[in-house]
């Protein structure tokens, strides 16, 4: 199958490409840039001028619920969600039921995404056995069933004697260590942010020293270990210097930041709106323009989407009774193209923080057009209006505050491995 | 503020469901105020009946334990001439897995009409506004560490009863005021009411965090701050707050936020000492203090009654142009 996409904007930051330009696929791999290879006949052919031809999206952090909780999304539900949004790539946390702590659970979750056909998806290894936060896991076994990383997810590790044997085991297999900084004791059951807002409503809150003691503590077993870490889901403006810090003292550490996170902040709960119940917690406007500021200067490197699809039910109780999350695969790419209207970021730097930098940071060819790799390729009218609905949305969980916002930018075709996945 | 706004009050601005003293307004306060006045006859004649609410079902659903707010709404429900439902939850539904909102829905079905929430979560009361019927009216009886608006109004309704004015009033409020829905609630109500020197007096365990957002004074010395207040309200500690990680021991707590008739002289010669209660005598106020004439505890309790028929009613009234000429539907 040989497909042409004629006259995009292609853009592609890992090899420093934005033009307008012809882009040339053969069996599911890109063989050329510019002008067809001698002897090529497309079988199909893409227009798409005014648009933008980019790598398809990685998102390093996206609940698909299966194993363990079809009733909230399914591989298949969740990844026909990302194509829409335009992912081709996505990373799994380890905690679903049964927990991936065993490779029988990794291999599933990837059989079931092949399977699917939609996107790619590449799991995380739990750190311990049943995320309990005492016993390692097999990790050399479960790299060996493709996980391309270990974390343990939301829940603490027991002591930080045992966090720092995990890391050192990690790093023996060259496994990056994703780390959910929140200090379990601070966080204290909190569920929203500690500030003016959380006091109001009287709900109890999460310190923003939650998330800078436990990044603090974590550097200093970094240094000591070596081993390579990646800080998931950053919120706070503190923890981002104490981590920019560290990067600039040349440790192997990286973070990234929700896409909510870069748009909505503790104001946002007012009114008890469980749609913006999320962990770690929406903060102030000041976090919120230190993660943009992040994000600009290259201390964050991904935005991801965190998704957490739910069904009605987990967001219908009293505040603190509901579950966290945000479903969120197809509001990526809108919410990040708001960053490019706020003149945050360049059209280039956002994509880069899509692609090829949390490519990196998986550690897997993905998130470039480099002639050669394999064709996933997202194409996206950049300037087309749509309003999110309920009814129109793929994922499983209609749970987002971004019901009935305005969004500009829309995926126009998805590619994934030179097949047409997603066409809207 | 502006959604509460419009949850909490009707198409023409009057009161429909009473969940929260913010986004409300100080005329609407007043009228609380004034209403309840008017209904304080009631409670002292022989027959302490009126017809207000004949008819009506009342529905008391009751999350967490309480004995005086539970038996105050009860007893002005009645008095409204209300039928009366008390429901304790913990002890039935919710215990057999039961979610809120199916409760909600059992309830809707035997036409209910008015339902007073007290529940531990943050937020219950709003929640089940939010999802109730359009007919119903949601008084909030206290939720989680959030709000108790009829405590705020019946203390209100104590403190212009015994000095008249408020604008020119210094008002000090004592104890724990991180986990208390009432402080909060107080607050906002003398805020509102023009109360300009609001203080709140505690250790910096039990403030809330950035409490200044409040608008208020933060002392963390009793005898500084209560100098020259007119009003002191001490806030029940919590059993499970007196030892641990919070404070040292009811000791020191004593020692140094108790209120007894030394460090009362600090305050006006008329001050007045007011207690949402139950009181914890020898812990965050002497018994000589809680029973002697500066004491309005008591009172606080029987204005009660009339504040929650003022709220009941109002809040019943909205509904009642609808009402008139048959039952719904």
């Amino acid at each position: 199958m040989k497909i042409e996409i004629k006259q995009g904007r292609v853009i592609d930051p890992a090899n420093g490409i934005d033009a307008t330009q012809d882009l040339f696929i053969s069996n599911g791999h890109i063989v050329a840039l510019g002008s067809a290879p001698p002897g090529y006949v497309a079988d199909q052919s893409i227009d798409a001028s005014d648009q933008i031809v980019c790598p398809g999206f990685v998102d390093l952090r996206a609940h698909l619920r299966e194993p363990g909780e079809e009733h909230k999304g399914t591989i298949a539900s969740e990844t026909r969600a990302a194509a829409r949004g335009g992912i081709t790539t996505l990373c799994c946390p380890p905690n679903t039921h049964p927990i991936i702590d065993t490779p029988a659970v990794a291999e599933l979750v990837q059989r079931h995404a092949d399977l699917a056909g939609h996107a790619r998806v590449v799991p995380l290894a739990a750190l311990t056995q049943q995320l309990a936060g005492t016993a390692i896991t097999e990790m050399h076994a479960l790299k060996m069933a493709g996980c391309v990383g270990v974390s343990n997810a939301m829940r603490p590790v027991a002591n930080t004697l045992i966090l720092r044997r995990a890391m050192e085991y990690a790093a023996t297999y060259d496994l990056t260590v994703f780390i959910h900084a929140e200090d379990y004791e601070l966080a204290n059951n909190g569920c929203v942010h500690e500030g003016a807002v959380g006091s109001r409503l009287g709900l109890p809150g999460i310190p923003t020293a939650a998330e800078t003691v436990a990044v603090a503590s974590t550097l200093a077993l970094v240094e000591e270990t070596g081993a390579r870490v990646h800080f998931s889901l950053i919120s706070s403006q503190r923890a981002l210097q104490k981590i920019s810090r560290a990067k600039y003292d040349g440790l192997p550490v990286s973070c990234d930041v929700s896409a909510h996170h870069l748009h909505l902040t503790e104001v946002d709960l007012l009114g008890f709106n469980s749609q913006c119940h999320v962990r770690p917690p929406l903060r102030t406007q000041r976090d919120l323009e230190g993660l943009r500021k992040g994000l600009a200067d290259g201390a964050i490197a991904a935005i991801c989407s965190d998704h957490q699809p739910h069904e009605a039910d987990a967001k219908l109780a009293p505040f603190s009774a509901t579950e966290a999350g945000i479903s969120a695969l197809e509001t990526l790419l809108p919410l990040a193209l708001r960053l490019v209207d706020d003149n945050v970021l360049s059209m280039p730097q956002m994509i880069a923080s899509l692609t090829h930098q949390p490519a990196a940071i998986l550690g897997i060819k993905a998130g470039t057009l480099a002639i050669g790799h394999r064709a996933d390729i997202c194409i996206f009218d950049p300037e087309r209006y749509w309003m999110l609905d309920e009814h129109s949305m793929l994922s499983r969980g209609r749970n987002t505050p971004f019901l009935n916002w305005e969004m500009k930018g829309e995926v126009t075709h998805t590619l994934l491995r030179g097949k047409t996945v997603y066409e809207g | 503020m502006k959604k509460k706004n419009r949850l909490q009050l009707d198409d023409n601005g009057k009161l429909k469901h009473f969940l929260t003293i913010e986004g409300l307004n100080r005329q609407l306060l007043i009228d609380i105020l004034d209403t309840a006045e008017s209904f304080t006859g009631v409670t002292e004649q022989t027959i302490k009946k009126v017809p207000l609410l004949r008819g009506k079902t009342i529905v008391n659903l009751f999350f967490e334990a309480s004995t005086r707010t539970r038996t105050t709404f009860e007893l002005a429900a009645k008095r409204l001439s209300a039928d009366v439902l008390n429901i304790n939850i913990q002890a039935s539904a919710t215990a057999k897995g039961e979610t809120l909102l199916d409760t909600l829905r059992n309830l809707e079905a035997m036409h209910c009409d008015m339902f007073v929430v007290r529940h531990a979560n943050s937020g219950a009361a709003h929640f089940i506004a939010q999802h109730a019927a359009p007919h119903i009216s949601v008084i909030n009886a206290g939720d989680g560490q959030h709000a108790h608006p009829t405590q705020a109004m019946l203390d209100m309704f104590t403190i212009r009863r015994v000095k008249g004015e408020f604008h020119k009033l210094n008002v000090a409020i004592v104890g724990d005021v991180r986990h208390s829905r009432v402080a909060r609630s107080q607050i906002h109500a003398l805020s509102m009411l023009g109360v300009e020197d609001v203080r709140i007096i505690a250790p910096k365990t039990l403030l809330p965090s950035e409490p200044e957002a409040f608008g208020v004074h933060v002392y963390h010395d009793l005898r500084e701050g209560l100098r020259d207040v007119d009003v002191v309200i001490m806030l029940r500690l919590q059993k499970e707050r007196m030892s641990g990680a919070s404070l040292p021991s009811e000791h020191e707590y004593f020692q140094r936020y108790g209120l007894t008739e030394e460090k009362l002289a600090l305050a006006k010669p008329d001050v007045t000492v007011m207690h949402p209660g139950p009181i914890n005598r020898g812990v965050e106020i002497d018994s000589v203090v809680a029973d002697g004439p500066r004491s309005v505890i008591l009172q606080q309790v029987s204005h009660g009654i009339a504040v929650r028929m003022a709220v009941m009613s109002m809040a019943m009234q909205s509904h009642l142009p609808e009402a008139t000429g048959g039952r719904r539907e």
